[in-house]
């Protein structure tokens, strides 16, 4: 059985209470990435990072959607993936500075967070390797019969990689309930997609080839993602199989922090900046008779939440040395030999 | 008591282990239907049924990345590789992910899986269908690798790969499939990272793995029916976790010690055995250490080339000897 998705996008359905919350993760995603980037220029913030700012409603708009229990794959630019399934922002910015409290004790940084309790199952760091990982845990819970879904995101990029072609077949061989999420934002690293792609949509031109349906998404309209991602997840918990969406969308910055971007035309990113998901959202909301008061005081507790995270990072010690070898093995240790 | 060969012992150790925890699932190229192209999973799905036992497109990397995901949501996947080789398509899945994602995580992500795969050469397959990769396993922090030499420890120690809670790799030795022996009856689970003394000897310790157990053992007869040197041989079972104390306490009674590997020679297993008893026991040594290996080149299709490349009965048993007569 298919599913009619022909009515997605409309923001049809959508309340208000769920409206706000999507604005505030959008919000949360943002505000935590910009003080996170200026951390970094600050050097608390060591390594590498990759922001996803004007992605965010990709994020938020799924995890909106999702139940607890659900599960997300994202990539190394996962910061927005994590905290929109409700991971706290103190722990997250921990593993980026590197201190203790950290989410993952330090060992995995930027590019790996990870939260098992809130079905964040993990940032891949390898372009592609995440896809068969998400079907394998969508087999699982089929295989249990417990309704779970995995819904698994990925760039544009991933879509030239075989490690996405070999999940997706599987997927719909297998009628996995798990949702692929390509979240094209135009650019794989520093390279325009269309420039190294067959195809003009990388995911949704490759769909039929699994005999599944193209379905494209603003990917920059919180609402509309909201309602691909309930029709999708739905139909993935029915039991009627995989989905791949490609949400349109834009990276306003680089590729990493090493990238300032200065490859994309002015013009280009001049009219993607206007059609910001943040403050159409915001817009919306305005126009829907929300005040401006509740928006503003919104605002003022995301800002504070990242505030706080902040000052818990400057204070928090370094790691023990000594928890460098822990880990490896499910004793905690590192043993290898008698 | 039953007779069972190699082969027979793969299945019967999945089995075992299917039947006491449903969460144990399958899932390979042609592993269901057609029973494993070596026939090691012959039986299981008529057993379990095709809900548990998955045949998969030739999609190595999906096979592996799919046995992580159910892994980490609470299965116990065991994924087969048909040929070692494939590991090289699959190896971002096992050395990126499946090695680490426990560490990066630091423990959040647990993977109770088994990837088996057929491994070793002496079957005249050609350099991409014959190598010995345990050494390639060995090097990645986060993989435990075993690689039985007969049908119990094939039981025992596939049983033992399915119960443990980290990433397991088990090399099932295709030239070892149709050797046959006794198993007893009834649950055998055996205990990773124990090397066994197959043979007992006083002159000089033989560590030998999979294919080269039988290869060792016959060499220490012939030597010891020509009034040449005692050899204790050692099968290592297990290279991670490395059952050093059962080599090192061998060292101290022999005073000598040979390796003998199938791998090619650079970075083999033995080289790190031998790192050991040298920083361990040097002073326990009567003469120098001898790995007997693979030379570093691919393994070649034809006998003739194949056989002079893999450690023999006959190199063994020379080198041995020569190596025991220039110390006297």
């Amino acid at each position: 059985m298919s599913t009619d998705l022909t009515d997605a996008g409309t923001g049809a359905g959508v309340d208000r209470d769920l409206r706000l919350r999507m604005y505030r993760t959008m919000l949360e995603c943002r505000m935590f990435e910009q003080r996170t980037h200026e951390l970094f220029l600050a050097g608390l913030v060591r390594g590498t990072t990759h922001l996803g700012i004007g992605q965010e409603a990709v994020a938020a708009g799924f995890a909106t959607a999702m139940r607890d229990g659900d599960w997300t794959f994202c990539t190394y630019r996962g910061h927005n993936h994590t905290l929109a399934r409700g991971v706290p922002m103190t722990p997250v910015l921990l593993e980026l500075v590197g201190k203790q409290g950290a989410l993952m004790g330090g060992k995995g940084g930027s590019m790996h967070l990870t939260s098992v309790e809130h079905g964040v199952m993990g940032s891949y760091a390898i372009v592609g390797a995440h896809l068969p990982i998400a079907v394998g845990a969508a087999w699982s819970a089929q295989y249990r019969g417990t309704e779970q879904v995995a819904v698994c995101f990925f760039g544009d990029g991933t879509t030239n990689i075989g490690a996405f072609h070999e999940a997706l077949n599987m997927a719909a061989v297998w009628k996995a309930p798990v949702v692929f999420v390509c979240e094209n934002n135009q650019y794989m690293e520093y390279t325009p997609i269309r420039s190294v792609t067959a195809v003009e949509r990388p995911a949704a031109d490759r769909a039929s080839a699994y005999g599944l349906e193209p379905l494209v998404v603003d990917g920059n309209d919180v609402e509309s993602v909201h309602e691909m991602a309930r029709l999708t997840i739905d139909r993935a918990r029915r039991g009627d199989g995989p989905s791949l969406v490609e949400a349109v969308t834009y990276r306003q910055g680089g590729h990493s922090r090493a990238d300032p971007g200065t490859y994309r035309p002015d013009e280009e990113v001049r009219a993607w900046l206007a059609r910001d998901p943040i403050p159409a959202q915001r817009q919306r909301l305005l126009d829907a008779g929300v005040a401006e008061d509740d928006l503003a005081a919104i605002e003022a507790e995301v800002k504070a939440a990242v505030a706080e995270a902040e000052r818990v990072a400057r204070e928090a010690p370094d790691p023990e040395p000594s928890t460098a070898t822990t880990q490896v093995w499910a004793d905690g240790g590192a043993e290898w030999r008698s | 008591m039953a007779e069972l060969t190699y082969r027979q012992a793969v299945a019967r150790g999945i089995a075992q282990e299917m039947e006491r925890d449903d969460m144990v699932v399958l899932l390979g190229e042609d592993i269901a239907a057609a029973g494993g192209v070596f026939k090691t999973t012959e039986g299981l799905l008529a057993t379990f049924g095709p809900e548990r036992v998955r045949d998969t497109p030739i999609s190595e990397q999906a096979i592996i990345g799919a046995a992580m995901g159910a892994a980490m949501t609470g299965l116990r996947p065991v994924a087969e590789l048909m040929f070692s080789d494939f590991f090289g398509v699959a190896w971002d899945m096992v050395a990126n992910q499946i090695a680490k994602t426990r560490y990066m995580t630091d423990g959040q992500v647990a993977l109770p899986l088994v990837i088996r795969t057929a491994n070793g050469g002496g079957l005249r397959f050609g350099a991409q269908h014959s190598q010995s990769i345990e050494n390639w396993a060995m090097a990645i922090p986060g993989l435990k690798v075993v690689a039985p030499s007969t049908p119990h420890d094939m039981v025992g120690l596939m049983a033992a790969a399915i119960r443990d809670p980290d990433p397991v790799i088990v090399c099932e030795h295709k030239a070892l499939f149709a050797d046959k022996a006794d198993v007893a009856d009834g649950e055998i689970v055996e205990e990773l990272g124990r090397a066994r003394v197959v043979r007992e000897g006083s002159d000089a310790t033989v560590v030998a793995l999979a294919a080269m157990v039988p290869r060792a053992l016959a060499a220490a007869e012939q030597l010891a029916a020509g009034g040449g040197p005692s050899l204790e041989v050692i099968d290592l079972r297990t290279l991670v976790p490395l059952d050093v104390s059962t080599v090192l306490q061998s060292v101290e009674k022999t005073t000598r010690l040979f390796t003998v590997e199938e791998n090619p020679r650079l970075c083999g297993w033995g080289a790190e055995v031998v790192s050991i008893v040298a920083e361990e026991a040097i002073w326990s040594l009567d003469g120098p250490v001898v790995r007997i290996t693979t030379p570093h080149v691919p393994l070649a299709a034809n006998p003739v080339l194949e056989d002079a490349q893999m450690p023999s009965t006959e190199r063994i048993v020379k080198t041995v000897q020569r190596t025991m007569d220039a110390a006297r």
